[in-house]
């Protein structure tokens, strides 16, 4: 367990690596640190002597290791436009984006589980044919286009609902401002949960349902039928609980997924979180922004992809700890 | 010509016409509706220089004196704009058609560019086993743990910004097909791997082996063949996704430029319009595009309902 918990920790050290090492590669590219700092107006000379105080002309390996020294201790840069250090920047966004991705992942939640069951124990209702054909429609309709049709509907046409911004927001424990919490903030929060839970939803929907069909069909739930238990008992006790499993997986990959989909909602939507910013950056070419939000989202990501690994080799069995191959 | 394939070819057709896949198309209205709109889509994007009455790039065509005219039925439309004008006076129709053949471009050649990694790296994988394979997978967990839309806004962004505009407007369908063939190489190179370690344990691959054929014949001409249902499957979710993802990219502003606009950049410009009621700048693409993308899934869904290997075990 230890020697599984260790590799799969030193694997996401090497992804974080990796992945500071390309972000800093694009630093390398993209904009010029000191023109940032002291303008057009120093002359050539100058210029060639900050270079040198400020570590610029040092090999690119020297400068990879003196980043990563600093990211280390936190310190990501400043962004050239807001004029503050990058990494306080990103965490000042990063509760909107939260906000977002914890409202849709409660209506996948509300939604997905309810009928994809239903949608498994009884595939030929008319409510399942509905909602396997909803379902595929979701899929075929891009975000930014549900959102886009939620701003005309709810906003421009009916004028129900706010179309951009957070609207009021209470602090959280002393640091977190969330909207999750004010009428207001809900009204405003409404929409683009929505439109970012409609990528997931029918995946998950259809997901669940195709697994738990599967599992209907195993021998065990054959034995428990013969057996004479409750339907209700079959279904939720011995099928749902081991539709689990699968789901739990899959569900922490689209967990990243979730967070790519901020970007478009985010700037549809103008919702002052993470994604929008990061568009914002780029377009300003705010080369330290960029790089830091590369380096958050990152560690986002591996963090979320190696607990769920662990999660998953701890409630699973078969999952081959040891880390030896195992023939299937 | 090896005189056998002149005997395959008819033996072939009989196949495919006394095949399951046909047998279930015939009596499948939604497979048939969605091929049919398929095809008409494909005519219509390669016939979009016929077709359409304006070159929507270029710009001396058109005057923003018209810009913003309704589509036909509504007032103030105009008759030389069946589908109405953008905002920069182009004729809708035009600027659809040729934006639906950009769109599909891009979806098929970036699918095609993931088949090609994806299959080499699954088949690879599959059949030498080992740390190679671990490696391999491990390597393409973590890829698709970045999903294919970040890794893609990130790397247009930095080249756009490294090329600068100009330089990429002429770049940019071959930045894009680069950019999501790349990204998206291990939904092929799972699917091929698992086919390839079911295969592999059967006994023609023994034979072949016995009868002295190196491994690269085997993977590609014995094994490859026989994972072909579910990558037909694949290739169909894989294009419509290639799609949307280039869809967004263009929305966000990342994808085709202005000037020469795809379904996803056609969305961007009119966006800022439906406020102020100019809906059909939006809506005409966006109805295009949801379409197109709704056929080919409902397409793949009912080839995965027929080659289900499941069902015919």
């Amino acid at each position: 367990m230890l020697a599984f918990l260790i590799r799969r920790l030193g694997q996401a050290l090497v992804v974080m690596l990796v992945i500071s090492f390309l972000s800093f590669s694009i630093q390398d590219e993209l904009g010029d640190p000191l023109r940032e700092l002291v303008g057009q107006s120093v002359s050539e000379e100058t210029r060639e002597k900050l270079r040198d105080e400020m570590g610029l002309n040092d090999p690119f390996l020297v400068q990879y290791w003196r980043f990563l020294g600093n990211a280390v201790r936190g310190d990501l840069g400043t962004s050239y436009f807001f004029k503050r250090p990058a990494l306080e920047v990103i965490l000042g966004k990063l509760p909107a984006t939260i906000d977002l991705v914890i409202a849709a992942t409660f209506w996948i939640l509300l939604f997905s589980i309810p009928v994809g069951v239903f949608a498994a124990i009884r595939p030929d209702h008319w409510f399942s044919r509905v909602a396997m054909g909803l379902s595929i429609l979701g899929i075929s309709i891009p975000v930014f286009l549900t959102a886009i049709f939620l701003i005309y509907l709810f906003a421009v046409e009916l004028g129900w609902l706010p179309s951009y911004g957070r609207g009021d927001t209470r602090m959280l424990f002393g640091g977190w401002e969330t909207s999750l919490l004010t009428r207001d903030g809900l009204r405003h929060i409404f929409l683009p949960s929505i439109s970012l839970a409609s990528v997931i939803l029918p995946l998950f929907v259809r997901m669940i349902r195709s697994e738990m069909m599967e599992v209907l069909e195993a021998e065990y739930i054959k034995f428990a039928w013969a057996k004479g238990l409750r339907k209700r008992r079959i279904w939720m006790l011995h099928a749902f609980k081991n539709t689990l499993l699968p789901v739990i997986t899959v569900g922490g990959v689209q967990l990243g997924i979730m967070v790519a989909y901020t970007i478009l909602t985010e700037t549809v939507f103008q919702w002052p979180g993470m994604g929008f910013m990061f568009l914002e950056a780029i377009h300003r070419v705010d080369t330290p922004l960029i790089v830091a939000y590369l380096i958050v989202v990152g560690l986002i990501f591996v963090v979320t992809n190696t607990v769920v690994d662990i999660i998953y080799g701890l409630v699973n069995p078969m999952v081959n700890i040891t880390g030896q191959r195992n023939e299937p | 010509m090896n005189p056998d394939t002149l005997q395959i070819r008819p033996d072939s057709w009989r196949r495919f016409r006394e095949s399951p896949v046909l047998h279930s198309f015939l009596r499948h209205r939604t497979a048939q509706v969605s091929a049919a709109v398929l095809l008409v889509y494909l005519l219509a994007s390669i016939l979009a220089s016929v077709v359409a009455p304006y070159d929507p790039w270029d710009l001396t065509q058109f005057d923003i004196m018209d810009s913003e005219i309704p589509p036909a039925g509504s007032a103030g439309a105009d008759d030389r704009f069946v589908l109405g004008t953008d905002a920069m006076g182009r004729d809708m129709f035009s600027t659809i058609l040729y934006g639906t053949g950009i769109s599909i471009v891009i979806g098929i050649f970036a699918t095609i560019l993931q088949g090609a990694i994806g299959i080499s790296v699954g088949l690879v994988a599959g059949y030498y086993g080992g740390r190679l394979d671990s490696f391999l997978m491990r390597v393409a967990d973590i890829q698709l743990s970045f999903t294919t839309l970040m890794v893609a806004i990130i790397v247009l962004a930095v080249f756009q910004a490294t090329v600068g505009l100009e330089f990429y407007e002429d770049f940019a369908v071959v930045a894009i097909i680069l950019v999501i063939g790349i990204a998206e190489w291990p939904q092929y190179a799972r699917t091929v791997r698992a086919c390839v370690l079911g295969e592999k344990k059967k006994e023609y691959v023994d034979a072949a082996r016995v009868i002295g054929l190196s491994p690269i014949t085997i993977i590609y001409r014995h094994i490859l063949p026989n994972t072909f249902s579910p990558l037909l499957v694949i290739s169909t979710v894989q294009v419509a996704n290639a799609i949307i993802t280039e869809a967004a990219l263009s929305f966000l502003g990342l994808g085709m430029p202005v000037t020469k606009p795809s379904l996803g950049s056609l969305i961007r410009n009119g966006f800022e319009f439906i406020f102020s009621g100019s809906w059909w700048i939006t809506a005409l693409p966006a109805m295009v595009l949801v379409v197109l993308i709704l056929a080919i899934n409902l397409l793949g869904d009912w080839l995965r309902d027929v080659l289900n290997p499941k069902k015919y075990d």
